[in-house]
């Protein structure tokens, strides 16, 4: 049942207009069928697979890192001297290299690494399938966005390869350091518009999908979560990116035509003047870029909540506890995110009204993520809980984030904030969301739909090698950070703290995290074997092999161009498992209704 | 393959794809427009002096380009309602205009920018010249787009006329959202940057 | 949207448009000149462009007979531009007291 004639993916559609795909009969070549389709699901590979590479990469950076830090001056044997006298002399790090690698893990992983895989990826590859349609509203807009990422991603990478290095002033970029820094800013200045380009064009094209493209019966609150999810993700792209597009442009300004939007007047580096006029506002740049990146954080996390609804109702056999307070919880959160940024900027001098309004926003969204961590927690009381891979990988993004989430309370009150600010805290906290969160739940989500995509199941023995070990290390390296942290050593230091008296006592935690680091690293050559292996090695499957009820499962596995063999529809809401006098476990959406 | 609704409107939303498309990225434009208005706020309350824009900008030569943009999105507008009264010898009449005000437009501007070169007047002299020619700037990176989008839609973009109309009469409106759009963030622009 | 009398009353509100257009941008540049006390000046100005904005949007954009779903995302635009442009200033203005 995997295959399915592709003649039949023609059938029309109720309510379609003569609308003709370009080349749709003829043969296509190589290039038009691979690398530019505007095919939703290839481009969602393209995404997910680019993206999987540029995670990887970032990874390799802060293990390099992590050898700094554990050993503060030390040489690294044979890799060190690959990177040249100007960056290791000696295989000893430099701090200005170690700033680069800091300023270029942060900027990848956000940017080139999650985003692309949650949003482009699954969202490409997904969304329409649960949607019931045959491709995106704007297949080609698909494609451009996909490759706008992609000289994104070149220019960022080349950026390593300018004099004086790639950017070294944090992934923050803060001004005025930011602006007197080496030509490598100017490249990621460069590439982050490509990369906001890439995202708006793909945002817009999500929207319209979502709301045009719905099956006949999928009414709004009959939506799988992880569209509503993607929905309002992708408004947050939408509208906060733009603020970013303009502060990069203030930026470039700023460095190629002397402009002083955040120079400020009579700013002296190292006993010299700066030749600039003066006149601007460091803060603007904060505000402006905070703009975008508080709700960029809510980006990487709402796709992975969708991912790991749909695991865990599929998991559990049983519908989401509290679905639609979950769909009101997304928007608010959405909503709320836009007005919290402030809290990134407690001590810029702000005044009082203003830190308590930011701390009370602050506050109020804690609100909403936790009624959806609550939501999916009871979701798996009274379940009859399935073991597997993607399941386990959704189970510890619960506590995960929750660790995340509660460590972040004390860093959005103001005055607990003190202590905390620019700590290994924040540091840990913010990777507790995003790497045992976020990430685990993209695992969880590759292990679930590598099925429908490929064909054929991963190995469930290796993808638990995978988690296990996994788990472990990753808390490894994340929760001595807390320690470390409250202990008062400053995020971004270049010797993790060892010229301090005061860090001293914690000094040992640094060897451990990078211990465990290294053990992260390792813990994924099991999925690397197996998701290569798997392609063309793994169990055959046909449509459904995890009884599922959401529309995309009533594709063939791989889906054909066009997606479905006949038109879907939906009868039902998408998360009827164990209906009390109805047989099976599940009943699908896209099942026709059963005489009563 | 036929992607539904790209022509028809979908009865629930009473919408076509393209429509939702074109206002969601105008809706990302305000955003990118209202960060630089932000600026320009942050600028002149930060600074010690602000020049009134007459003194350093030419107000004639800006009236008569608010006056040239203003007038060609009536003619893009027009260009639309005559394609909805099939007449296609009258769109190309109509978005010709339009497409030549966007010429004169950024003629003029060109124009005031190499006089302000030539004196000497550049985004690095002080935070007033800096936003005036980013946020200007901007703009006419916008209107070359709208230009270049009408271009196509003038030229090899019309044969759509031919075989689907009505889409193409679609995209002509799109295009129009944009152009009037350009045109809106130039009506804030000119009072705020010249005459304020 | 169909009817050619339809079309032919929605050009002379266009033609309407235009004339109240060209009216309100000399006055702008009128009000400019007598060179008003500044907040005057930014608060007339900003009231002039606001119509005539206004009026591209309503008319030439049509925004006056679109849909709910339009009304609703840039009415949330509308609300987050005010913000972003609004809080800096408001940080600016009101700093930590020393």
């Amino acid at each position: 049942m995997s295959t399915t004639a592709t003649e039949a993916a023609h059938a029309p559609h109720g309510g379609a207009d003569e609308h003709h795909d370009h080349g749709d009969h003829a043969p296509l070549g190589f290039l038009r069928k691979y690398v530019f389709s505007t095919d939703h699901k290839v481009i969602g590979i393209w995404y997910a697979v680019t993206g999987l590479c540029f995670l990887f990469f970032g990874f390799c950076l802060v293990m390099l890192m992590r050898w700094q830090l554990a050993f503060p001056g030390r040489a690294l044997p044979w890799i060190g001297h690959l990177f040249g006298e100007a960056r290791m002399p000696g295989g000893s790090m430099l701090p200005e290299f170690y700033n680069e690698l800091g300023a270029m893990h942060g900027t990848i992983m956000v940017f080139l690494g999650v985003v692309p895989l949650a949003v482009g990826g699954f969202g490409n590859f997904v969304l329409p399938l649960q949607l019931g349609a045959p491709d995106m509203a704007f297949p080609k807009i698909n494609l451009a966005s996909y490759w706008s990422y992609f000289l994104g991603g070149v220019t960022m990478l080349a950026s390593f390869f300018v004099p004086g290095g790639a950017a070294q002033s944090g992934w923050t970029s803060y001004a005025p350091l930011s602006v007197l820094a080496g030509s490598g800013q100017t490249m990621w200045l460069f590439g982050m518009i490509f990369l906001i380009t890439s995202s708006l064009l793909g945002s817009i094209n999500f929207i319209v999908t979502t709301v045009q493209l719905r099956a006949p019966g999928l009414s709004w609150f009959r939506l799988p979560f992880f569209c509503w999810a993607q929905l309002v993700t992708s408004f947050l792209l939408l509208l906060a990116f733009p603020p970013l597009e303009a502060a990069g442009v203030l930026q470039l300004m700023d460095r190629l035509a002397g402009s002083s939007f955040f120079m400020p007047s009579g700013l002296v580096v190292s006993g010299q003047a700066v030749a600039y006029s003066g006149g601007g506002n460091p803060l603007l740049w904060q505000h402006l870029f905070w703009f975008l990146a508080h709700p960029e954080v809510y980006v990487l996390i709402l796709p992975a909540f969708g991912i790991v609804a749909e695991v865990i109702a599929n998991n559990t056999r049983k519908p989401l506890f509290g679905y639609k307070i979950m769909v009101y919880s997304l928007w608010f959160l959405g909503f709320m995110s836009f007005i919290v940024w402030a809290h990134h900027m407690f001590f810029t001098g702000m005044g009082t009204t203003m830190a308590a309004f930011f701390q009370t926003t602050t506050m109020i969204i804690s609100i909403p993520s936790v009624a959806l961590l609550t939501s999916l927690i009871i979701s798996l009381w009274g379940g009859s809980i399935r073991f597997n891979t993607p399941m386990l990988f959704a189970l510890a993004f619960l506590p995960m984030f929750g660790i995340g989430g509660l460590t972040g309370l004390p860093l959005g009150l103001s005055a607990a904030d003190i202590p905390l600010h620019d700590t290994y805290y924040v540091i840990g906290h913010f990777h507790y969301v995003v790497a045992p969160g976020t990430l685990f739940a993209l695992f969880a989500g590759i292990y679930y739909w590598f099925p429908k995509a490929t064909g054929r199941m991963m190995s469930d023995r290796l993808g638990k090698l995978h988690f296990w070990p996994s788990l472990v290390f990753i808390n490894g390296i994340f929760m001595p950070m807390f320690i470390v942290g409250l202990a008062g050593v400053s995020r971004r230091l270049f010797d993790g703290g060892a010229s301090y008296d005061f860090a001293q006592p914690v000094l040992h935690w640094n060897r451990f995290m990078s211990y465990s680091a290294w053990g992260l690293a390792l813990a994924q050559i099991p999925f690397i074997i197996n998701f290569f292996w798997s392609i063309k090695h793994g169990k055959k499957v046909d449509d459904n092999p995890w009884q599922a009820t959401t529309l995309e499962w009533a594709a063939p596995s791989p889906p054909p161009h066009g997606n479905f063999t006949t038109p879907p529809e939906a009868h039902r809401g998408p998360y009827e498992y164990s209906v009390p006098g109805h047989p099976g476990d599940y009943t699908p959406q896209f099942l026709a209704e059963r005489a009563s | 393959m036929e992607i539904p609704y790209t022509v028809a409107e979908r009865p629930d939303t009473g919408l076509n794809n393209g429509k939702i498309g074109i206002w969601l990225f105008l809706a990302s434009e305000v955003m990118l427009f209202g960060a630089l208005f932000a600026t320009y706020l942050m600028m002149r309350t930060g600074a010690a002096v602000w020049p009134r824009g007459d003194t350093i900008l030419n107000v004639p030569l800006a009236t008569v380009n608010t006056i040239v943009l203003i007038s060609s999105s009536v003619t893009m507008v027009m260009a639309w309602a005559s394609l909805k009264r099939h007449d296609f010898g009258k769109f190309r009449l109509f978005m010709g205009i339009t497409i030549l005000c966007g010429f004169g437009f950024l003629g003029i501007k060109a124009f005031e920018y190499a006089h302000k070169f030539h004196e000497g007047l550049l985004p690095s002299k002080n935070t007033f010249l800096a936003i005036y020619f980013t946020l200007t700037g901007l703009h006419g990176l916008h209107v070359i787009g709208g230009m270049a989008v009408n271009a196509y839609l003038w030229g090899p973009g019309a044969k759509l006329w031919k075989t689907d109309p009505e889409h193409f009469t679609n995209r002509v409106e799109n295009s129009g959202l944009f152009w009037h759009f350009v045109d809106l963030v130039w009506i804030f622009l000119f009072p705020v940057l010249y005459l304020l | 949207m169909g009817s050619h009398a339809d079309i032919d009353r929605q050009v002379r509100t266009y033609i309407m448009v235009f004339i109240t257009l060209m009216v309100l941008t000399l006055i702008t540049v009128t009000i400019s000149r007598l060179h008003l006390p500044v907040p005057m000046a930014v608060a007339l100005a900003l009231v002039v462009a606001t119509i005539k904005g206004g009026l591209v949007a309503s008319y030439f954009m049509h925004l006056i007979s679109e849909r709910k779903f339009i009304y609703w995302v840039l009415g949330v635009t509308v609300a987050f531009f005010f913000f972003v442009l609004l809080i800096p200033l408001w940080a600016h203005f009101e700093p930590i007291k020393v």
